[in-house]
C-alpha cells in the first residue's frame, strides 16, 4: 500500500477499532451496561426504532424546525445586515439593539416564544431563527462594510442600476463573510433546537433523547445522540456544498 | 481636432472640514479637444486623481465646473474609467468583468459574449475568458480593466495611473497596445501618470501640475508624429531632451510635495 492509502485505511480503521474495543470491554463487563450500552445493543435499538417508523418521525420533526427556523433567521438577517452595512444612520439605530440582544442565550427566550407562537413547531423554529438572525446580521454587516470602496466607484462609473448593485456587487462581495456566519449559526441552531425539544414537544431528536433518559431506555438515548450528530455533519456538508457552488471564485 | 470635448473651468476642491481642511485643487482650467490624448503629470497628492474623478462624475467640485460636449449619437456612455488598482470584481470572470457596462445597460448574454470576445482577442486574453481575476497576473488584470473600459465604448477614456503597478516590460507592452488601440478609435483620453516618459510616449499634450493645492504649472505639446511606437520613441534624442525639460519643471514640485508629506506625518 502507498502511504496515502495507508493513511486512508487508518482513518477508517481507527473508529472501527474504537467501536470494537468498546464492544469487547462491554462483553468483558468492564463497562456498566446500564449506563453505557454496547455498540451492538445501540445498533439493535436504532434498527428497532427505524423499523417502527418512530425514528423517521423524530428526524423529520427536527429537520423541519431546523430548516424553517434557519431560513427565517438567515434571510432577514442578510437583508438587515446589508442595509446596516451600507447606511450609517440605520447602523446607528440598530447597532445598540443588536448588541443588546445578541448575547442573550436564545434558549432563555423559549418560554416567551411559546407564549407568542404556541406549543407547536413555530416556537421551536422561532428559537432557531433568533439564534441565526443576530449572527447573520453581524456577519453580513461586517462583510458589506469591508467591501472595497473602489467597487462602488466602478459600479457607479459603469452605470450600475441599484438592483444590479445589490445583486452583482454587494451580495457577492459580502457572501464569503455571510457564509462564515451561517456556518457558526448552524452549529448553534442544533444545540438550541435539541435543548428546546427536551422540554416542550412530543417529537424530534431532542425529545427522543430526553424521554429515553426519563424512562431509562439508555440505548435509545444513544441512538438519539448519534443521529443528531449525523444530522449536524450532513447539514454542515450541505452548507459547504452550497457555499462551493455560490462562491466559485474562492477556491 | 479643434472642437473642444472637455472644458474644465476653474475647478477647486477642498476635502475635510474646519481645521482639517485640505485644498487638493485650486483654479484648475483645461480644455481638451475632441480625440485628443492629454496626460497629467504631477507629484503625488497634487490632485491629479481628483481632477479625473470630478470629470468622471464620481466627485463634486467645491467650485468650478466641467462641461463635456456630447456626441450626436449620445447612446454611448460619456466616459469610462480605468482605475489605478484595476477594480475588477473578484466574483466575476474575465468575460463578465469586461462585459460590465453591457450587463448594466441590460444587453443580453449572447450579445455580451460576442461583443466582449473581440476585445479579449485584442488584448490577447481569449483563453482566459472564464478565469477569475485572482487567477491572472497583475499585467493581465490591468488588461482586463482596459478591455472593460473599451467594451463600454465611451466618448472619453479616463485613465488613472493604469500601468503604475506593472513591471517595466509589461508597462512598455501595454503602452504599445494602448497606442495601437487608441490610434484607431478617435477617443478623447485623459491619462494620469507620474512617469514622464510614459506621458511623452502616449500624449498629444502634457499638463504639468504643481504640488498641493494642484494647479497647472505648464502645458507641453508633444509633437512626435503618429502612429507612434512607445519603444522606438525612447531612442529618439528629442525624447530625452523633452523628458529632461519636463523633469526640470516638475523637480521643485516633487520636492515641495515631499516636504508637505513629511510635515503632516
Amino acid at each position: 500500500m502507498t502511504p496515502v492509502n495507508q493513511e486512508r485505511a487508518l482513518t477508517v480503521l481507527s473508529p472501527l477499532a474504537a467501536l470494537l474495543v468498546w464492544q469487547l470491554a462491554s462483553d468483558a463487563g468492564l463497562v456498566n451496561q446500564r449506563y453505557v450500552p454496547s455498540p451492538l445493543k445501540i445498533a439493535e435499538a436504532g434498527w428497532a426504532l427505524a423499523a417502527s417508523g418512530q425514528l423517521e418521525l423524530h428526524i423529520y420533526a427536527t429537520l423541519r424546525r431546523l430548516a424553517v427556523g434557519f431560513v427565517l433567521g438567515a434571510v432577514p438577517g442578510v437583508l438587515l445586515g446589508i442595509v446596516m452595512g451600507l447606511n450609517r444612520w440605520v447602523r446607528a439605530v440598530l447597532d445598540p439593539l443588536v448588541a443588546a440582544l445578541y448575547p442573550i442565550p436564545k434558549i432563555a427566550l423559549l418560554p416567551l416564544l411559546m407564549l407568542l407562537f404556541g406549543l407547536g413547531d413555530w416556537s421551536k423554529a422561532a428559537v432557531v431563527a433568533m439564534s441565526v438572525l443576530f449572527l447573520t446580521i453581524i456577519n453580513t454587516t461586517v462583510g458589506v462594510m469591508q467591501l472595497d470602496r473602489i467597487y462602488f466607484d466602478v459600479a457607479r462609473n459603469y452605470g450600475t442600476p441599484w438592483h444590479k448593485l445589490f445583486l452583482r456587487v454587494i451580495l457577492p462581495g459580502a457572501l464569503p463573510t455571510i457564509f462564515a456566519g451561517l456556518r457558526i449559526s448552524l452549529g448553534v441552531s442544533l444545540v438550541v433546537l435539541v435543548s428546546a425539544e427536551f422540554v416542550a414537544t412530543r417529537s424530534g431528536i431532542g425529545y427522543l433523547i430526553w424521554t429515553s433518559w426519563e424512562t431509562l431506555v439508555v440505548e435509545n438515548m444513544f441512538v438519539g445522540i448519534i443521529v443528531v450528530t449525523i444530522l449536524g455533519v450532513l447539514a454542515t456538508f450541505l452548507l459547504r456544498e452550497l457555499e462551493r457552488r455560490l462562491i466559485p471564485w474562492q477556491q | 481636432m479643434s472642437v473642444s470635448k472637455i472644458r474644465i473651468d476653474k475647478l477647486s476642491k477642498t476635502f475635510g472640514e474646519d481645521a482639517a481642511q485640505v485644498q487638493a485643487l485650486r483654479d484648475f482650467s483645461l480644455t481638451v479637444a475632441d480625440g485628443e490624448f492629454v496626460c497629467l503629470v504631477g507629484p503625488s497628492g497634487c490632485g491629479k486623481t481628483t481632477v479625473l474623478r470630478i470629470v468622471a462624475g464620481l466627485e463634486r467640485p467645491t467650485s468650478g465646473a466641467v462641461d463635456i460636449a456630447r456626441d450626436a449619437d449620445s447612446r454611448r456612455p460619456q466616459n469610462a474609467m480605468v482605475f489605478q488598482e484595476h477594480g475588477l470584481f473578484p466574483w466575476m470572470t474575465v468575460a463578465e468583468n469586461a462585459a460590465l457596462s453591457l450587463e448594466m445597460r441590460g444587453i443580453g448574454k449572447t450579445e455580451r459574449r460576442e461583443r466582449v470576445a473581440q476585445f479579449l482577442e485584442m488584448i490577447g486574453l481569449t483563453r482566459f475568458a472564464d478565469h477569475y481575476p485572482q487567477q491572472l497576473s497583475g499585467g493581465m488584470r490591468q488588461r482586463v480593466s482596459l478591455a472593460r473600459a473599451l467594451v463600454a465604448d465611451p466618448e472619453i477614456l479616463l485613465m488613472d495611473e493604469p500601468f503604475a503597478a506593472l513591471d517595466a516590460h509589461n508597462k512598455l507592452i501595454l503602452q504599445e497596445e494602448l497606442l495601437r488601440i487608441w490610434e484607431g478609435s478617435a477617443k478623447t483620453v485623459l491619462f494620469i501618470t507620474h512617469a514622464i516618459d510614459e506621458a511623452i510616449a502616449l500624449g498629444d499634450r502634457i499638463v504639468v501640475m504643481t504640488a498641493q493645492p494642484g494647479r497647472i504649472k505648464a502645458i507641453v505639446p508633444v509633437n512626435f508624429p503618429r502612429p507612434r511606437s512607445a519603444a522606438e520613441l525612447r531612442g529618439d534624442p528629442r525624447f530625452g531632451a523633452l523628458q529632461l525639460s519636463i523633469w526640470r519643471m516638475l523637480e521643485d514640485e516633487v520636492r515641495t510635495a515631499r516636504l508637505q508629506a513629511e510635515a503632516t506625518r
